[in-house]
Order: structure tokens, then C-alpha cells, then sequence
């Protein structure tokens, strides 16, 4: 284990130089974009006088590197600042959203993975059969339409044709978990038909990929039947680029549901980051995504802290 | 070079149903593709007739919110879209091919810096990104397709240096090292033949995703310039219709659908045939 | 999905009758809102009380805040001006300007000093008394240099604001006879002072029909009625819950469902679908919301008068109004001014003529014009499309228009009034001298042509003055001739406003100086 604890440690720091770049990013971003804050606000009312106004109350008119050093000076110490369009902290704006937004890419996760891993073991037993090709046809139609459209046609079916579901997500604080959860079930449902497909190929095509090696061939000489060589024997071997498509699709569910949400009403954090991008709200853009950042690059570590336990010759290189 | 024809042609003989439907509706595709102007029966923007029409003889598909032939936008359709979204796949895996290799192969201060390099840029949302940029940059053709294969080609990347990462602790990989051979040759004739199922699977589905992010950018007001006609522009403007059961807005969708089916199958068989299973 | 309503409203207000107004708090000018139902709604005779009811508001961002001065879409009208709080004046549903927390008002016969009765007995929603001192600070929020409110300029020509008794009075610089309008505007709202000059705009404490319990900003706002309200007979729901729902689907989606009860901006592409809906009313008012194209004519080649003439004989409007408002709208004639607003005069309606646009091209030296067009459907609905079909027709006049899409985010900061032509829009309905006064004299902050017509300049000024109906008339006539055939926009339509409530809620006659009612919906409407 100690190369591992090791190469965590590295990773995390290295975690920690990624965050403070993205932030450098995506201040200088931010400030490059054209119009700032103030004129995002007062839109088409803006007048040079009202503007110079709203930016001394903001105190834009202090030099960026130094409102990102200030910025900076803040996080250290585990502030996340106050928004600049509604002054309210940041750190209470984003938590019932990330909340939000956690639960939903959970329940989404928690019937995406399972489905497009079996989905994928099943296909690749089966694989030129029927059922490979129907269900291969199937998750590939699905990620072919846009996400919303799929929320869209979801909405029409369940909601408006047969009332089965809410259109709308519209949750707050104080509904119950049960609740929640069955009017999350079209958001859950169309976020999983957007990521099996891309996690039930690549586990499908890690497993024949395998399939003609000769430790498998062995396998299946020994008179071993199909489904035990596939999950004993090439599913572990597999594991690494499955484990690789799971974390990318997982940091997907967190960061990038963004149309979903607008479709749904769901308050979550990639509508706030939409937002705030558009108002230039340059504090709860920066906090939105270095928590994006973290996701990412935790999920990204255990993605190759897996990898590698599942891969000896990884764990020991030469 | 004519036994080469030959192989491919015997290759071809056997390939299953599914992928000659595969490689026949990509056929078609190119060749509406190619063929727009002479296929369409009215032009890319023209306004024929009234918006909305029903399908019905003189308008097969009836005609968009402006009155545009439906059925005309779609094969003008197949131009602009397809060729956006090769374009932008192949720069996008040359792009994360190449680095995922070089990263995985050499190993150490290399591979530390490309990854640390991608790390940053898929630690920041691809819609945010390419929202940010695409603000800043201007939405010209040019600039999105750069945006997205330059986005998408750090999934690449990651993919490619993970199953790379298990090729080249291979022992044919350190005997070729021991040969003497160069980083291009180990690369190009030791690992990428090994690493090219999961690649081609990649292949197939980033394919698609190009026209999906292209569609989620003009959800957000970003997509390709009007009045060109891309599916999944078309898909967003007429999305709104499906809340009332109207199947226009399936058509350019399933169009999408069925190109991404076909490519699929054609990368199944590829993926059969470079597995070696004889069966 | 807009951020541009900002001073819509100070530029709509009905017609104005210089002379009854100075005289004090009688109702005034009718606003000619045509107001057209469909969908078959009863207007029920008496209200009732009761019920909680769901709006769903196409605006709405994570940075709203209950500061007036930074309202800028109709979510914070809604939530702010039309549930929370109370102005000094209020246009009620027919249009007439009446007193709300203003009891009465009169000036002096120039108009220059104005007193105001703040109404006796009015409470905040915390208990404490409404004073002149309340109002005072209210309206020094949006005035003074650290001011940023939208509503500064319009406030500007106030120079001394001070209490007499139970009366506030009000000193201009120069007569302003529409000065009792203007407080009827969302941002003047009257908030309590916190005594040291300064207003708690921070607790959304008012003197409105509603409460505020929750704030969630870009989410929800939830507020319960207000047990005191001064108003008898309005504010009869229990309780308000205003959703923000930017997309138009999900927003129709919510109300087919019954998940909501009432939406503003109807998708004008299928609102012919859903009105086969028999559980909802779709209500349309015609105001003098407009669409324009304008051109910055300080640039070549739109300093070229021939050239502007050229593309307002290329543009189609029928087909304009047809395809992209679907019907819900009319023509316009190059002029801001619309038939419900004071002084309109009928002008010959212009029409597309691609041999006339060519003619003028060849005039002026423009033959093989090539020009972009910048649009994103911020500037208004369907601005995209929009500007596509005027490529089209202006292709049939010789002139390649090259369609510019520009992003969403920051178009009023980045294109409008920076790329030499694009698309946007002016709502509201303003008087003749509002609206020019407000974007079309010379120099002022939003004349987005940068036009500047001397013979106009003076003709605003003259009419200004002039109190003779007859010859002031026909100072407008002479500046909306010019404005149409000189001036630097191209108004190809004037748009309703289409909004859609579920068949068990009812209301009297809709005003039409805004969308929802006014913005007064929450307290004018009642389930039946």
C-alpha cells in the first residue's frame, strides 16, 4: 500500500496547484469576458454615470490582480466570500444547491452504473446476438437525442399524456426525502438514459478486447462456461478503462446537468454557475467551480487508485 | 496493393448484416452530404411557404417555423453537420491520442505535466468553458469546432493513456524498449494496434457527442451561425413542439440517432475483427 | 431571459393631459389598451378570498435581490412591485393614473413644484406607520452620486425633495407635467426608511398585499397575504408562490399539469397548440411593446439616409408579424409611437418594395450593399429568426444581409449599441414626448441610433412647451413624419403581450401598461 498512500498524497497536492490554476483561469476568464458585472445588472438602463456608481459599491474600480489576490487571501482561510449581485455569502448560496445537485447525480449514479455495467457484461456474453444489437440500439438512440430533448419527450409522456409524474422538480428545503425523490424520478431517469450508453460500450468493448487473450482462451479450454471467464476472469482485467468511463460519466452527473436543470426548474449548481457567468458574478462563478474542481479531481483519483489496485504491474512498475 | 483490395473485400464478405447497414446508411450520409444541392428539392434558406405546413406532397416534411422545406434543411443538414462533427472528432482524437500516447509511454515528468494539463481542463466544466470561451472568442465555425475538439480531446487523452497504461507494461512493449526502438515506432506499431478497440468504441460515441454539444450551445444561444442548417440547431428550435406530440422536432434527432447507430455497428465489427475471436 | 425591462414602464404610461393632471389626483388620460381574450374566461362579478396560487415567471437570476434599483426583468416586477410593496401612484386596470400611497397631489401652474398627501393609516408589513420621512428616503434611493438605480436619470430633474406636514414636496428644475407617472414606476417603491437617510430594502419589508416568507433568489419567492393591507377589495389569494421558470416549455409544461397556475410569455410557435387546451385561458393585450432594428447612424454606410430608406422599403413586416409574433402583434411604421399612445397620428403605412429599396441603394451610391445583422433572441423572442427573414427579403432588393448571431449572455453591454445594426426591443407604452425624449433626441443615454436631426431636436423642445392641442399635435405628426422617414430604426412590429392562466382563475378588465395585469395580477385577480 505505500506507493499508493504516497501517490495520493502527491495527487492530493497536486489536486490542490490544479485548483489554485483553474481559479487563475477562470478569474482572467471571467474579467476577459466582455461587460462586467455592473452593466450585466443594469442591462439596457446602464448609463456611464450609473455604472461608475455601481462599480465603486462593488470596488471594481480596485485593479483585478488585486481583487484576486484579496480573493485569494479569503479562500486560504476557507472563506468563500459574498456574492456581488446579491451580497449574500456565498458559502449559504451554494450549499442547498450542491446539496441539490449531490442528490440528484446519487440517484441518477445509483441506477446508471449498475444498469450499464450489467447492460455491458450481458452484451458482451451475448455479444452479435439479438439481444447485443437491440440493446446496443436502444442506449445508442437514447445518447443520440440531446438531453433535453429527451427531458422534454419524458415530460410529454409522463407528465402531460399520463400524469404520472411532475413536470417540474420544485423542491425545497423542507420536503420530505420520499418525496424528493419521486419528483426527481424524470431527472433521474433522463440523466440515466444520457449516461449508460457511453458506460455500457466501453465496459462491452474492454471485455472483448480481452476476449482473445490467451489466459481467457485458456480459461474457456478449461471448459469453463462464458459467464463465469467474462465476470472472473476478464471483468477484473477490464476494470480499468470501465472504472475510467464511470468517473468521467459520475463527474458528468455532478457538473454538466446543467440543461437538465433548466428543463426540470431544478435549483442546482450548474444553473447558478449559468447564471452567475451571464451576471459576471465573478465570487460564486469561482466558488461553483472549484467545487466542480474538487469533484472532478477526487473522482479522478479514485478512478486511478482503482485502476492501479486492479492492475499489478501498475502497482509495481519497473 | 491488389491483394490488399482483395482482403478488404473478403473482409467485407463476411462482415454481419448489422454492419453493412452501418456502412450503407453512412454511404447515404455522405452522399447527401456531397449531393445537398442536387437532392434538395428547394434551397438551404429559402422561404418557400407558410411556417408550420403539415407533411404533404409538395412539402414531404413540411416546413420549419419560417416556412423553410423541412425536408431540404435536413439534407443541407447532413453538409453542415456531418462534416462539422468529423472534422471535429478526428482533430479532437489526434489531438488526445497523440498526448494520451506520448503520455503513457514516457512515463515520469512527461506524463505528469499532460495529465496535470488535462486535469486542469476537464476540472472546469465543459459547458462553462466552452461558454466562456466561446463568449470571449466569438462564435465563428472555426472557433467551435476548435473549442470542442480541443475540449473533447482530454477525454480522449484520458482514455488512451489509461488503456495504453496497461499495453506498454507489457513485456513485448519493454522488449521492443530493449530492441532499441524509437518512441514513435513503440507508439505507433506496439501500442496504438493494442489500444484500438477501446479507441474505435471512444471513436463512435464522441462522434455523436459533437452534435450534442453543438445542440446544448444553442440551447444557451451559441450554435452554428444562422440561417445554416444543422441538426442540432434544428432540434433546439423546434423542441418546444414535442409538448404537444408533434414529431417534426424527432426527424433532424433521429437523424442524428440513426448516423450514431450506424457508425456504432461499423465499430462493433471493427471491434470483433481487431479482437481476433473467430466466432 | 430578458435583463432589458428596466425603464419600460417609466416609458409607459398612457396618455397625458398636461393640463388635468397639474390639477390634482383625478383620474387621467385613457390608455387605449386593446385587451382580446381567448379561451373563453368569465369575468366574475365579485372577488373571493382564498387559495394559494402558483405563478411561474419566464425571468428570474440567482443574483436578484430585493434592492429596487437592481430590478431588472419581470420576476422582480412581479415578486417586488406587484406582491411586495406600493408606489405613490398606481395606473389602475383601465389605464387611468390613480393614487396609491399618494392620497392627492397638485403643482403650480408651471408645473415646477409638486406636493404630495401621503395617505393616512398605511402601516408596513412590520407594524410601523408609513411617513413622509419613508418616502422620502425611498425616492433619495435612486438619486444622489452613489446612486445606480435606472431610475436616476428619470429622478434627476428633481433638486430639492422635503417634507410640509403630512405632505412631501418635490422641486424640479424645469416643469415636468408627467411627473406623477413617473412615480408610478417599479423602481420608486416605497420602503421604510431606517432614519438615517439611508432605506431597509434588505427585509422586503413593504406596505403590498403580500408578506415575503421565503426568498430563494432565481428559485421561488413565497409570500402570504398581508392580514392590514390598506387596499380593500384587492390581494384575495392566502398565499403567492412566484416560480422562476426561464424555459418557455417547461414553463407551459408546469401549467398543463397543473403544477402551476399562471405564466406570462406564451411560446408564440405553439400557443396555437396550446389553447385546444380546455383548462387554460390564454390572455393577450395589445400594447405598444415594439421591436426594432436600429442603426447606428453615425457609421457608414448607415449615415447614408438612402441606404437606411433602402432597408426599410427591404423588410417584409406582414411576413415579420405573421411568422415570427404568429399573428399576436401588428405591422409597425418605422416609428416608435404606437395607436394607443398620445399624439399618434396615422401615416401612410410603409410596405416592402424591393424596386423602390434599389432605387434608393442606386440613389445614394450603395448598389451590392453587403451588411451584418447582429441579433440573440435576449433582444427579444424570435430576434433570430427574425433577422433571417429579413436577410431573405431584403435579398430580393439587391442587399446581402449577413445574419450575425450574437451570445445571450451580455448582449445589452457587448452589441446593442455597439454593433452598428442590431436587433432590440422597447417595451412599454410611452407617451410621444416619453418615448422620444427617451431614445431618439439627440444625445440622450438611450438613443441607440446616435441620431441627431436637428429639425427633431427642436421640434421635441417646441412641443414641449406648447399647450395648444391643435398646433402640438401637429409638432408630433412633423416629428413622427421625420423619425419614419429619416430616422435611424426600422420598426417592422409592434408585439402583444401573451400569457396563459389555468380556467379556474378570473379577473376584471386587464390593464395594458404592463404584462400580468399591470404587474398587479397577485392583487387584482381571484379564483373563481
Amino acid at each position: 500500500m505505500g506507493p499508493i498512500l504516497k501517490m495520493v498524497a502527491q495527487r492530493l497536492a497536486l489536486g490542490l496547484l490544479t485548483l489554485f490554476i483553474v481559479s487563475l483561469i477562470i478569474f482572467l476568464s471571467v474579467e476577459m469576458l466582455p461587460g462586467d458585472i455592473t452593466e450585466a445588472i443594469l442591462g439596457q438602463g446602464a448609463t456611464p454615470e450609473t455604472v461608475a456608481a455601481f462599480r465603486r459599491e462593488l470596488g471594481l474600480d480596485v485593479p483585478a490582480h488585486l481583487r484576486y489576490l484579496a480573493w485569494l487571501g479569503d479562500i486560504a482561510q476557507g472563506d468563500l466570500g459574498r456574492s456581488l449581485a446579491s451580497k449574500r455569502d456565498i458559502a449559504e448560496l451554494i450549499g442547498g444547491r450542491l446539496m441539490n445537485t449531490l442528490f440528484l447525480a446519487s440517484f441518477a449514479a445509483i441506477i446508471a452504473v449498475p444498469l450499464a455495467v450489467t447492460l455491458g457484461l450481458l452484451a458482451a456474453l451475448y455479444r452479435n446476438s439479438w439481444f447485443d444489437r437491440g440493446i446496443n440500439l436502444v442506449t445508442l438512440s437514447s445518447i443520440s437525442f440531446p438531453e433535453f430533448f429527451i427531458a422534454y419527450a419524458l415530460i410529454f409522456l409522463f407528465a402531460v399524456q399520463w400524469d404520472w409524474f411532475p413536470s417540474i422538480v420544485n423542491v425545497n428545503s423542507d420536503t420530505p426525502f420520499w418525496e424528493r425523490v419521486y419528483r426527481c424520478i424524470l431527472p433521474a431517469v433522463t440523466l440515466t438514459m444520457v449516461t449508460t450508453a457511453h458506460m455500457m460500450r466501453m465496459t462491452r468493448a474492454a471485455i472483448i478486447n480481452l476476449m482473445a487473450s490467451p489466459y481467457i482462451e485458456m480459461a474457456s479450454l478449461k471448459g469453463l462456461t462464458r459467464s463465469r471467464i467474462i465476470v472472473r476472469h476478464a471483468l477484473p482485467n477490464a476494470l480499468s478503462p470501465i472504472i475510467n468511463v464511470i468517473a468521467i460519466n459520475l463527474a458528468y452527473l455532478v457538473v454538466g446537468v446543467v440543461l437538465v436543470e433548466v428543463v426540470f426548474v431544478y435549483p442546482g449548481l450548474g444553473q447558478l454557475m449559468i447564471d452567475s457567468v451571464s451576471k459576471r458574478d465573478i465570487p460564486v462563478v469561482q466558488a461553483a467551480c472549484l467545487i466542480f474542481a474538487v469533484t472532478y479531481i477526487l473522482l479522478n483519483l479514485l478512478a486511478d487508485i482503482l485502476s492501479i489496485l486492479s492492475n499489478p504491474r501498475l502497482l509495481h512498475p519497473r | 496493393m491488389a491483394t490488399a483490395a482483395q482482403n478488404s473485400l473478403k473482409l467485407l464478405g463476411r462482415s454481419p448484416w448489422s454492419a453493412r447497414f452501418g456502412m450503407l446508411v453512412i454511404l447515404i450520409y455522405v452522399a447527401t452530404a456531397l449531393g445537398a444541392p442536387l437532392i434538395a428539392p428547394y434551397g438551404e434558406t429559402e422561404i418557400v411557404g407558410i411556417e408550420y405546413e403539415p407533411w404533404n406532397a409538395v412539402y414531404p416534411l413540411g416546413t420549419d417555423s419560417l416556412g423553410r422545406d423541412m425536408l431540404s434543411r435536413i439534407i443541407y443538414g447532413a453538409r453542415n453537420t456531418v462534416g462539422v462533427a468529423f472534422a471535429t472528432t478526428m482533430l479532437a482524437f489526434l489531438i488526445g491520442s497523440i498526448a494520451g500516447l506520448l503520455a503513457a509511454t514516457l512515463r515520469g515528468w512527461a506524463d505528469q505535466v499532460l495529465s496535470r494539463v488535462v486535469d486542469v481542463m476537464m476540472a472546469i466544466p465543459p459547458l462553462v468553458f466552452a461558454l466562456l470561451i466561446l463568449t470571449i472568442v466569438g462564435t465563428n465555425l472555426i472557433n467551435m469546432i476548435l473549442v470542442i475538439a480541443v475540449l473533447d480531446s482530454t477525454r480522449v487523452f484520458r482514455l488512451t493513456r489509461a488503456v495504453a497504461m496497461n499495453v506498454v507494461v507489457m513485456d513485448f512493449v519493454e522488449a521492443a524498449r530493449l530492441r532499441g526502438e524509437g518512441l514513435w515506432w513503440i507508439m505507433r506499431r506496439e501500442i496504438l494496434p493494442n489500444i484500438s478497440a477501446p479507441l474505435a468504441a471512444e471513436f463512435g460515441l464522441r462522434f455523436c457527442f459533437v452534435f450534442l454539444t453543438i445542440s446544448a450551445l444553442s440551447f444557451l444561444g451559441l450554435g452554428l451561425q444562422p440561417p445554416t442548417a444543422d441538426w442540432g440547431s434544428m432540434v433546439r428550435d423546434n423542441a418546444t413542439l414535442i409538448s404537444y406530440g408533434d414529431i417534426t422536432p424527432v426527424i433532424p434527432a433521429a437523424a442524428i440517432a440513426l448516423l450514431t447507430v450506424a457508425i456504432n455497428f461499423v465499430v462493433d465489427w471493427f471491434l470483433h475483427e481487431t479482437s481476433g475471436l473467430k466466432e | 431571459m430578458t435583463t432589458r425591462d428596466e425603464l419600460s414602464l417609466l416609458r409607459s404610461m398612457g396618455q397625458i393631459d398636461r393640463r388635468g393632471l397639474i390639477k390634482g389626483a383625478a383620474a387621467l388620460g385613457a390608455v387605449g389598451a386593446a385587451e382580446r381574450m381567448f379561451g373563453g374566461s368569465a369575468f366574475a362579478a365579485t372577488p373571493k378570498k382564498g387559495g394559494a396560487l402558483k405563478v411561474a415567471i419566464g425571468a428570474g437570476s440567482t443574483s436578484d435581490t430585493f434592492d429596487p434599483a437592481t430590478f431588472t426583468d419581470s420576476y422582480m416586477q412581479f415578486v417586488g412591485f406587484g406582491c411586495m410593496r406600493n408606489c405613490l401612484t398606481e395606473i389602475d386596470n383601465s389605464g387611468k393614473l390613480v393614487g396609491e400611497l399618494a392620497e392627492s397631489w397638485n403643482a403650480t401652474p408651471d408645473a415646477k413644484t409638486w406636493t404630495f398627501k401621503i395617505r393616512k393609516g398605511v402601516t408596513f408589513h412590520n407594524g410601523k406607520a408609513l411617513t413622509t420621512e419613508d418616502v422620502i428616503d425611498s425616492i433619495n434611493h435612486h438619486r444622489g452620486p452613489d446612486s445606480k438605480s435606472p431610475a436616476k436619470p428619470l429622478l434627476a430633474p428633481i433638486t430639492t425633495l422635503k417634507a410640509d406636514g403630512d405632505s412631501v414636496v418635490m422641486t424640479l428644475e424645469s416643469g415636468n407635467a408627467d411627473l406623477p407617472y413617473l412615480l408610478s414606476d417599479y423602481h420608486i417603491a416605497i420602503m421604510p426608511s431606517k432614519g438615517d437617510g439611508t432605506v431597509d430594502w434588505q427585509s422586503g419589508t413593504g406596505t403590498g398585499g403580500y408578506v415575503v416568507k421565503k426568498f430563494e433568489p432565481g428559485v421561488r419567492a413565497y409570500l402570504e397575504r398581508n392580514p392590514s393591507y390598506w387596499k380593500s377589495g384587492r390581494a384575495h389569494f392566502d398565499s403567492i408562490e412566484v416560480l422562476s421558470i426561464v424555459d418557455v416549455a417547461a414553463r407551459t409544461n408546469a401549467l398543463t399539469t397543473g403544477e402551476i397556475h399562471l405564466m406570462d410569455r406564451c411560446d408564440l410557435k405553439t400557443v396555437h397548440l396550446l389553447q385546444r387546451n380546455k383548462k387554460v385561458n390564454i390572455f393577450e393585450v395589445t400594447g405598444s411593446q415594439h421591436y426594432t432594428f436600429p442603426m447606428i447612424t453615425t457609421q457608414a454606410p448607415f449615415d447614408n439616409n438612402d441606404v437606411r430608406m433602402a432597408l426599410k422599403l427591404a423588410v417584409d413586416r406582414e411576413e415579420m408579424v405573421k411568422k415570427v409574433l404568429r399573428g399576436h402583434g401588428m405591422v409597425g411604421n418605422d416609428t416608435p409611437i404606437a395607436p394607443s399612445t398620445s399624439f399618434y397620428v396615422e401615416l401612410e403605412q410603409r410596405a416592402y418594395d424591393p424596386e423602390k429599396a434599389k432605387f434608393h441603394l442606386k440613389k445614394g451610391g450603395a448598389e451590392g450593399l453587403t451588411i451584418d445583422l447582429s441579433a440573440a433572441d435576449a433582444a427579444f423572442a424570435g430576434a433570430v429568426d427574425a433577422a433571417v427573414l429579413y436577410k431573405e427579403h431584403a435579398a430580393k432588393a439587391g442587399i446581402t444581409i449577413n445574419v450575425v448571431r450574437e451570445p445571450n449572455d451580455g448582449y445589452w453591454s457587448n452589441v446593442w449599441m455597439k454593433k452598428p445594426w442590431g436587433a432590440c426591443y422597447w417595451g412599454g407604452r410611452p407617451t410621444a414626448d416619453w418615448m422620444f425624449s427617451t431614445a431618439y433626441e439627440a444625445g440622450v443615454a438611450w438613443n441607440d441610433t446616435f441620431w441627431d436631426n436637428k429639425k427633431f431636436n427642436q421640434l421635441l423642445v417646441a412641443a414641449r412647451v406648447e399647450l395648444d392641442e391643435a398646433k402640438r399635435t401637429e409638432l408630433y405628426k412633423d416629428m413622427q413624419l421625420i423619425v419614419r422617414d429619416e430616422g435611424g430604426v426600422v420598426v417592422p412590429m409592434f408585439a402583444n403581450y401573451v400569457g396563459a392562466s389555468s380556467d379556474d382563475l378570473t379577473h376584471d378588465k386587464m390593464a395594458g401598461n404592463w404584462d400580468l395585469d399591470g404587474m398587479k395580477a397577485s392583487e387584482r385577480w381571484w379564483f373563481a
